[in-house]
């Protein structure tokens, strides 16, 4: 009972639950991490049918047909050939940080999507500092992959994880600037607040933002051109190479967790979360998911993948300037016009964003070896 | 070395061994890399895990018995093989071939050089990271030709199709018009992959001064087509030493300037554009006649010794034969194209990243049967 009463006292704000639900906080807990925990895992699986799919279909191949209508269930059959298979763990390997490895990194991904808010106040907890509980929780991955790496004994797998560790680390900075933001002119942290702000979906107001925001996501959960942890062609799978069976499943499940995760984020931040004409709103919210998700697949086809130093000059070079110049504006336009209409501002961003990218590619050019780290 | 306190760190080079199972080395190619970080110090290369002694199997089989196996050496290019093979013997043994079988074999070998050129611009492309849509791209078109190849010898992938003294069979009637529609589709083609690639910034940044091969050193090592051409070096042996009925033909020698990796893929992507040229000018002039000159079941080509040479599509590639005037070769060397071309690599490498270390070696465009032989 004790912890009930805990949890009826707690800070965080209870906002779908009715106050009279019997057990209170303790029924809106279990209700949506049940909700949440199904939502990931068929989420996760909707996005391997449409990712393998859609590289198929732009890489002119049928992909997976073959496993029911349409090889909708191809993710099924993955996941019991993959959970059916023999765990090897190698014989030098640290077997306490080999086997702690996939859950740290599984674990984050999907803790982020307590604060993500499906409908009007429909999440989990409504943090008022969602977005740096976000932010902080998403890094936490990286440990995970760093212990794979290391945990493994395997020079391939240290490599993925250090490359993990040294892009990370740099990409969470424009990723953070980018943000702030969006929390700028929303005016709070909360996801919520965020989403109920967007009248006009932060995308078009902050222009320059989302692009910032969309590339370092993508580097931050190792998806193309930025894959280099698990760069196929190079070091095989990365820090995964080690790895077989159920932790392999969980690192699988992580991969597309966190992207389904980033994409979420960026629907929340940028392209006005749950709200949309006509549809309900969580559907609203599942088709930008998947709209920002294809984004990212068809990044993944289009481009060849940058080299380590390339990844670190782009975070240090071009993203930061540029998401603190955009950051400085954003203040500006806060403070200054604050009542300003919405358009011209519009028009004004999206001016600002095409110089400054069209500025920066003059002095900052990836070819010709320019690029010392 | 770092001194902290007490705790003294060191670094040191270490060793990663990549492959013979690898994914992008091409077949079972070893390289233990010597490693700074990410900077490459050294490799040394280990190869021979495909040898089968195809030299020795030549003296135990007659000359026409030795056709199938020369298939079995670059087997990504076969038809020139079996081209480069049959002019040596024809050499030796002084046969003319007819006209018509000259210009079957010109046609044959000029699309048997996009084919090749197809996986190089493709698995290269690959290497760099582009996610196998290049590669899938390249190899619907490459299928393409396996077809009229198909039409031609009934093979799609050992074709066994030269024949001393001419082709082993007619082109049926229905060949030239498909080969007038692939004609067709095919610039087609390589304009939109120009258009995906010529101008990506990753690509260029990937390739653009990379894995720099300086003429000098590519003429010392006896570094021969697209790779010596991206060097600068002018060298192709369709004009410098035309063999069958190249003379005939109008075609430019593409070179690059720098010798970096984006040169060698700028060049084959030009070669195939004068591939393309002289296909359309041999199909316009082929005659009608026979296709095979009148040689005997057995050939005993008088005592002696020959070499002949041809521009295959990845270089030089030499068959040097000696009769002892019986059914068999008295001694059979293959001048490898892809392994004299491969001497260089280590050069190339020295310096550069893990990623560059692929970028560079799928750049040479090597196929391991030719190598190990």
């Amino acid at each position: 009972m004790a912890i009930v009463n805990f949890m009826n006292n707690s800070p965080l704000p209870m906002q779908v639950t009715p106050a009279d639900w019997p057990g209170g906080y303790w029924w809106h807990w279990v209700f949506f991490t049940v909700i949440l925990i199904v939502f990931v895992l068929v989420m996760v699986m909707g996005a391997i049918y449409i990712e393998r799919r859609g590289l198929g279909r732009m890489q002119s191949r049928l992909g997976p047909n073959r496993v029911g209508p349409f090889g909708l269930l191809q993710p099924v059959a993955d996941a019991v050939k993959v959970l059916l298979k023999e765990n090897i763990v190698p014989n030098s390997a640290d077997k306490v940080v080999h086997w702690l490895a996939p859950i740290i990194a599984f674990v984050p991904a999907m803790m982020i999507f307590a604060v993500v808010p499906f409908q009007n106040g429909a999440l989990l907890a409504d943090l008022n500092i969602g977005i740096l509980y976000v932010i902080a929780i998403s890094s936490v991955s990286t440990i995970g992959v760093f212990m794979a790496g290391w945990g493994s004994s395997n020079k391939y797998s240290l490599l993925g994880a250090m490359r993990n560790v040294a892009a990370v680390v740099s990409y969470e900075i424009p990723l953070v600037l980018a943000v702030i933001g969006v929390v700028l002119m929303a005016g709070s942290l909360s996801l919520n607040q965020i989403v109920l702000k967007q009248d006009i979906p932060f995308i078009l107001l902050q222009p320059l933002g989302f692009l910032l925001f969309f590339a370092a996501g993508c580097a931050e959960i190792n998806r193309s051109p930025f894959d280099l942890f698990e760069a196929d062609q190079e070091l095989v799978a990365g820090f995964h190479t080690e790895y077989s069976g159920m932790k392999f499943a969980m690192f699988y499940l992580v991969e597309y967790g966190e992207a389904i995760a980033m994409s979420a984020i960026i629907t929340t931040l940028f392209l006005s979360g749950w709200r949309g004409p006509l549809l309900p709103p969580w559907l609203w919210f599942i088709l930008k998911i998947l709209i920002v998700f294809f984004l990212m697949v068809w990044t993944r086809t289009t481009f060849p993948r940058a080299r380590i130093d390339q990844l670190m000059a782009l975070a240090w070079k071009f993203l930061l300037p540029l998401a603190l110049i955009n950051l400085f504006i954003t203040a500006i336009q806060v403070l200054v016009w604050p009542d300003a209409l919405p358009w011209i501002l519009i028009f004004i961003n999206i001016a600002i964003m095409v110089i400054l990218i069209l500025l920066w590619s003059k002095f900052f050019k990836l070819g010709w070896g320019r690029i010392e780290v | 070395m770092t001194t902290t306190g007490e705790i003294t760190f060191k670094t040191e080079p270490f060793v990663l061994n990549f492959g013979p199972v690898h994914p992008s080395t091409h077949g079972v190619y070893r390289m233990r890399a010597t490693l700074d970080g990410e900077v490459v110090l050294d490799i040394e290369p280990v190869f021979g895990y495909l040898h089968r002694g195809i030299e020795k199997l030549a003296e135990e089989r007659t000359y026409t018995g030795f056709i199938p196996l020369t298939d079995r050496l670059d087997y990504i290019s076969p038809m020139s093989n079996n081209l480069g093979y049959c002019l040596a013997v024809e050499k030796l043994a002084g046969i003319k071939v007819p006209e018509r079988a000259e210009y079957i074999r010109v046609i044959i070998a000029e699309l048997q050089r996009l084919a090749n050129h197809c996986i190089a611009v493709g698995s290269f492309l690959s290497d760099c990271g582009a996610m196998f849509t290049p590669f899938m791209y390249m190899f619907r078109e490459r299928e393409k030709i396996l077809d009229l190849f198909d039409m031609v010898c009934g093979q799609r992938l050992t074709y066994n199709y030269m024949r001393i003294g001419g082709v082993s069979q007619d082109i049926p009637d229905e060949f030239l018009p498909a080969l007038h529609k692939f004609m067709g589709t095919m610039p087609g083609m390589i304009e939109e992959w120009e258009n995906l690639l010529k101008q990506n910034e990753i690509l260029l940044a990937r390739t653009k001064g990379v894995g720099i091969l300086p003429r000098e050193m590519a003429i010392n090592c006896g570094i021969s087509g697209p790779v010596a051409r991206g060097s600068g070096v002018k060298w192709d042996l369709r004009k410098a030493d035309p063999y069958s009925i190249y003379d005939r033909f109008e075609f430019d020698i593409p070179t690059g300037e720098v010798g970096d990796c984006y040169d060698r893929y700028r060049v084959r992507v030009e070669e195939m554009k004068q591939s393309l040229r002289i296909i359309k000018q041999a199909m316009e002039k082929i005659p009608s006649g026979p296709i095979r000159a009148e040689v005997p079941h057995l050939i005993r080509p008088p005592a002696g010794e020959a070499y002949a040479h041809i521009e295959a599509p990845k270089g030089e590639l030499g068959f040097y034969i000696v009769s002892d005037n019986s059914i068999a070769p008295y001694r059979c060397h293959v001048r490898p194209t892809s392994l004299i071309n491969l001497t260089a690599l280590r050069e190339m490498v020295k310096g550069w990243k893990v990623a560059d270390l692929i970028a560079i070696f799928g750049s040479i465009d090597i196929t391991m049967g030719e190598v190990d032989r």
